[in-house]
This record gives C-alpha cells, structure tokens and sequence, in this order.
C-alpha cells in the first residue's frame, strides 16, 4: 500500500514539474538559480577582523540591491582560510571543484591568494581579490577571469614617494620586513622618490614579524635622512611608531608610511601616532555623499564603522554587479561579462575608479595626517594612480 | 660607524639583552629547574601583557597594576600546576609537549573571545616617560632604563633565592631526586606548585613590564617563547647565571647582526646558540 502510495505521488510530482516547466521560459528558469559565490576569507587568527570587515560589506551590498544582483539571488559558500598558504590550495579547491562555486571572492593574505588564483586560472572561474596587494596578482600572475578592487603594495607606497619629494625631501632612509608586501612597497616609494630627483641612502631590513628596533633607530639617527619611509601594519606598526616617537626622531626625521601603518593602531600607539603622514586609496572623512551614506548604512547594520577592508568588500560585490547587468545574470557569457567588469565605472566610497588593462583598479591615493584615532584625508598623493601591470600578458 | 653610535649600539645591546632574561627568567625556574617543557611560556608573558591593558585601562596605573596582577599570576599557576602539570612529573616530555602546546591555543582563543583581536598599547607610566638625549638626533626612553634596572635586581633576587635561601636548597635538592626529597619529609607537592606558580608570576611580569614598550598584540605569545628556549638552553639549563650572560650574548648577537649583517640578520642568533653549543653542548654554566 505504502508504496503505491509513492508512487502515486511521484507521479504527480513529476506531472507537476513537467507542468511548470512548460509554462517557464528558460531564461527565468535559469535565473530562479542562484549565484553561487565563494566567500574565502580569514575567520580566525590576526586578519579576522579584516576578513569579516570584507563579508559583511560584501553582503551589505547585495541587501542593498534587495538580496538580488542582475535578477538572480545569491548563495553563499564560506571557509576559513586561516590565513594558512599551506592549506590555501586545498581550501579553493573545496569551493571551486566541490561546490563548483560561480565566483570566487577572496582574501587577505597575498600568500593565500596566490594560490587561488591559480585553482581559479585553472577552472577560469571568476575570481574576485578584495584585499590581498601582491603585485604579482596582476603584474605577472594577471588571467582574464582575476579581477581586484583592493590596491597594489606598489600603488600607495609610490604615490608617498612622490609626496614626499613634493615636500622637498632629498635623502630617506627605508625600513621593513623582509617580506613581499614590505619590499614591494619599498620598491614602489624608492622609485617615485628617485623619479622625483630624491635618493634613497640606506634600504633597512628585518625578519619578519621582528619588533626589537632600536638597533635601528640608532642607525637613522646616525644617517640623519631628511625622511624615513616604513612599511609595518598591526602590532609591528604600534610598536615602531612609540619607538620612534620615543628616540627622539619623530620631531627631527619626519615618517611616512602606506597607510596600514596606520589603520586600526592608532589607539595602540597612544600620543606617538599623533600626526603622522601616509598614503592609502582611502581615508577618514572624505566628501562624497557615496562614502557617507556607505558609512551609515554599515554603522547601522554592523554597529561599527566601517574600514578600508569594507570598501575593498563592497566595491567586489559593485563590480561583480556591474558584470552582471551587463548580462542581464547569465554567467555563461563569460568574454561579455569580463568586458564588462573591465570597462565598468565602480562608485565606491573611496571615489570612483576604473580598471587597469591588467584589472587593477586606477585610483586616487589620498594623503592623510593622523588625528586622534582617525586618518584624515589633506588631500590627493597621486591622482588615478595606476599600477605599471609590468609582466601580465593576457 | 662613529665611535659614539658604537657606544648606543652597545647600550641598546645590553638593554635588550637585559630584557631577553626578564622574559626568559620564568622559564629558567619551570623548565631549567623544575625540568618541565613549558610551550605555553609565552602565552603566560602574553597573559601579563593583556592584564597590563585591562588593569591599566580601569586603574591607570602600571604600578598599581603590577602589584595586583603579580597575585593574580600567582595563583593562576598554582591553580594550573595542582589541576595540570602535578601529574605530568613522571610522564615523558612528549605528554608535556602536548599539554603546553594545547595550552597555547586554548590561550589564545580565551583571549581572542574575551579581548578580542586588536592591537592595544599601554601608556609608559608619567614618572618614566621622558628621554635622555644622547646625540643630536637620538634619545634614549628612560623607560627602557627602568627595565634594564629591575632586571638586574630580579636577577640577583633569583640567583639569591635559588642558591643562598633554604627554599632553594629544596628547590635544587627536588630538581634532582624528587623522591629522596620526599622521603626526607618535605612537602614536595608544594614546593613544586610554588615554583611553578613563581615562574608563571615571572613570566607574566615580564609580560606587564614589556607592555608599554612592546605593545599588546595577538599571537605576542610565539616570537618570545622560541627566544626564550634558546636563552635557557645556551645559558645552561637551571643556572640564573648562565640565563643571564646567555641573554647579554643573544642581545648583543642580534643588535650587531642587524647592523654589520642585515641580509643574515635572522640567522644570528640561531648561528651563535650552534656555536656555543659545540662549544659547551651543555650550555655555558652547566653544572655537574
């Protein structure tokens, strides 16, 4: 009896289905689907404030448009990347491969991308970068399917070069760790300030995460620059700049940085950040009715204000928009999509910006002078900066 | 190099080494003496670190801080040693490496969920505040001095508590034959839990002591914890002296390292443990 019954109702069942699919025309069959969107992002460890500062961007957006972009609803797969290249590839691939997700969104750590990028290449799965600033990404690693709206650790570091030789600085002093994201960043401030007709008298290194300076700092005080450049972010940054300040040479030897120095550590460092100067794609209190009303809405909804991260997250999900409308949501339009996304205008809260030919945006750097626990934009580094791309053939 | 950089080199040298034996002191007594691998070492000098920020944010005093996180440190590890390490004693070092190393990430979420993942910093106190001026572009923070100072006394106060008092004679007496120690009517129960519960007091010391000048930061715990070690074993495990001539090396290894080696300048350190290892491979004051 019973199974007849199941029979009798898989019958109906399929009738029914049959039923509505003759009535449904296929385009809005398709877009009865959602898009799968593969959210790779720290949870835990150092950047899990950086990876959920993202997340909840992303998403705000997407509310915004009423949970829908271009018609079709979308689906979230997330996993942790702990900010672990080691697993890096295992963990794209769980999203790609098994999930066979649609877009890949993801992340923070340069290491972690890298590897994805490369599961993504390989699947030419869409693949969103909302944070992570190797210039590999898109210098030599470039691919049609790898699309960032973050910065290179080039982009901000030149741009402070070359404000530093508009303030008439002819010698510096660099330091950083030594790893990628420093001496990319090095590179791009050594070279802006060269160009500029400056020189760049000593190029200090040490291992990564170190936080014992002072052999350092005797170093510059001893080479007495007109100006030192550093790249350091989280506890490393506070650390250096209460060490800076109390050696003295915060009065004599100005210090520029990109702008992470600065991000997020200003409360740590006390006094010691009071004033000090550097260049990143965004910055508190900029006039533009986009980043107000970005501001409000993620305050609103999160109950914090938001960071650079959240407008890297954001304007991801404003341009895989942008790409979608273009196809009124059908992905299987890849080249269309692609072209796109490539040509759009992004209005994010930073300003708006283009993409480079090797798909990285072309924006203005902002120079900002640190104030309480806030970096205040005084105006423009370098207008529409974009990164060289050398080495990306695509 | 001028004369007078050497000369601030030097300092700074001796300053940080100085610094290397507050952090490594509470490993010299659990691990050199006691004879316990302690992994979660620098997650105690981290939890000092944190307490600096908690209490000093609702105190507002560093001072006033230190003299209430030293019980609390107290008795914070005679509460871990009498539900976790008495009964790791008799067992090998691979269950203690396993405990401490679990110890660590538990640490660390507790402290991810109560604190959170900010980076913190921690006023140096008013007294201390100001700088020597030492060249025309240089000053010395006279914080790093106090430091430096407290140091020194701490490590006389040891080696004297260690050597010269009758608790470190039964301290030393149990290090070497726990059961004899016993058997001669001595609670070793509580000494044992007295040594541990003083070096987690000493690490989380050095962990409220560095604070103002470290910063408070996630995963502060690692970097301290390695260097530790190094400064334990080359020293001579169980000997303050030994700690402390080993942590001057280290300082002084590590400060010139970066200024006459740059490209090598994590190496140094880790090439001068090699070393004196060939050299004594019991450490520098390894006693019979």
């Amino acid at each position: 009896m019973k199974q007849i019954q199941h029979n009798r109702r898989t019958v109906m069942r399929t009738v029914a289905g049959l039923a509505m699919s003759a009535l449904i025309p296929l385009g809005v069959a398709q877009a009865a689907d959602p898009i799968k969107v593969g959210m790779m992002l720290p949870a835990t460890g150092t950047y899990a404030k950086l990876g959920s500062a993202i997340d909840n961007a992303f998403k705000l957006y997407v509310e915004e448009q009423g949970g829908t972009l271009a018609g079709r609803s979308i689906e979230y797969h997330a996993v942790d990347d702990e900010s672990d290249p080691a697993k890096a590839t295992e963990n794209a691939n769980r999203l790609v491969v098994r999930d066979g997700v649609d877009v890949l969104v993801g992340t923070v750590h340069s290491g972690v991308a890298l590897a994805m990028a490369r599961v993504a290449k390989q699947r030419d799965t869409l693949f969103l970068v909302p944070n992570a600033g190797a210039d590999d990404l898109t210098r030599a690693q470039c691919s049609p399917n790898l699309f960032r709206t973050s910065f290179t650790n080039w982009q901000p570091a030149y741009a402070m070069g070359k404000a530093a030789t508009g303030m008439g600085h002819k010698t510096a002093v660099t330091l950083t760790w030594k790893y990628a994201a420093g001496l990319e960043a090095v590179n791009g401030f050594k070279q802006a300030f060269e160009e500029g007709g400056g020189k760049v008298v000593k190029e200090l290194t040490t291992p990564f995460p170190g936080v014992e300076f002072q052999s350092f700092l005797t170093e510059i005080a001893a080479l007495k620059p007109d100006a030192v450049y550093v790249f350091f972010a989280g506890g490393g940054a506070a650390k250096f700049a209460k060490d800076y300040a109390a050696a003295g040479l915060k009065d004599s030897v100005p210090l520029y940085s990109s702008g992470f120095l600065t991000d997020g550590t200003l409360g740590a460092m006390g006094g010691a950040g009071e004033g000090l100067i550097t260049a990143l794609h965004y910055a508190d209190g900029l006039d533009n009715a986009k980043d107000k009303a970005f501001r409000a809405a993620y305050q609103a909804k999160y109950g914090m204000p938001p960071d650079v991260y959240a407008v890297q997250g954001y304007d991801a999900a404003q341009l895989l928009h942008a790409g979608l409308k273009a196809v009124g949501g059908d992905m299987s339009k890849k080249a269309e999509m692609r072209a796109a996304m490539r040509s759009a205008t992004i209005e994010s809260p930073r300003g708006n910006f283009t993409l480079s030919s090797s798909h990285n945006p072309v924006q203005d750097i902002y120079l900002r002078k640190a104030s309480g626990e806030e970096n205040p934009s005084t105006g423009i580094a370098a207008k529409a900066l974009a990164d060289p791309g050398t080495g990306c053939k695509m | 190099m001028d004369f007078t950089t050497f000369l601030i080199q030097l300092l700074n040298a001796v300053q940080y080494g100085l610094l290397l034996f507050l952090v490594a002191s509470g490993l010299t007594l659990v691990f050199g003496i006691m004879g316990i691998i302690n992994l979660a070492h620098g997650s105690f000098y981290m939890l000092g670190a944190y307490m600096a920020f908690v209490l000093t944010s609702m105190t507002g005093n560093l001072l006033l801080t230190i003299l209430i996180g030293i019980p609390l440190a107290l008795a914070f590890g005679a509460a871990l040693e009498a539900l976790l390490f008495t009964h790791l004693y008799k067992r090998n070092h691979l269950d203690q490496v396993l405990l401490t190393y679990g110890l660590i990430l538990i640490f660390e979420e507790l402290r991810s969920l109560t604190v959170g993942d900010d980076v913190h910093g921690v006023p140096v106190p008013e007294m201390f505040s100001m700088s020597i001026p030492l060249s025309d572009t240089l000053s010395y923070p006279v914080y790093r001095l106090v430091i430096s100072a407290v140091c020194l006394l701490l490590a006389l106060g040891l080696y004297l508590l260690i050597q010269r008092t009758r608790l470190g004679m039964m301290i030393r007496a149990g290090s070497h034959d726990r059961d004899m120690v016993q058997a001669l009517g001595i609670n070793i129960n509580g000494l044992y839990r007295t040594v541990f519960a003083i070096g987690v007091a000493l690490a989380a010391l050095a962990g409220m002591l560095a604070a103002p000048i470290s910063s408070v930061y996630p995963g502060m715990g690692g970097g301290v914890l390695i260097i530790s070690f190094v400064i334990v074993v080359i020293g001579g495990i169980g000997s303050v002296w030994g700690a402390l001539v080993a942590a001057l090396v280290i300082g002084f290894a590590d400060t010139f390292g970066k200024v006459f080696m740059p490209d090598m300048a994590g190496l140094t350190v880790y090439l001068v443990m090699a070393l004196v290892l060939l050299w004594r491979p019991e450490g520098i004051f390894r006693k019979g």
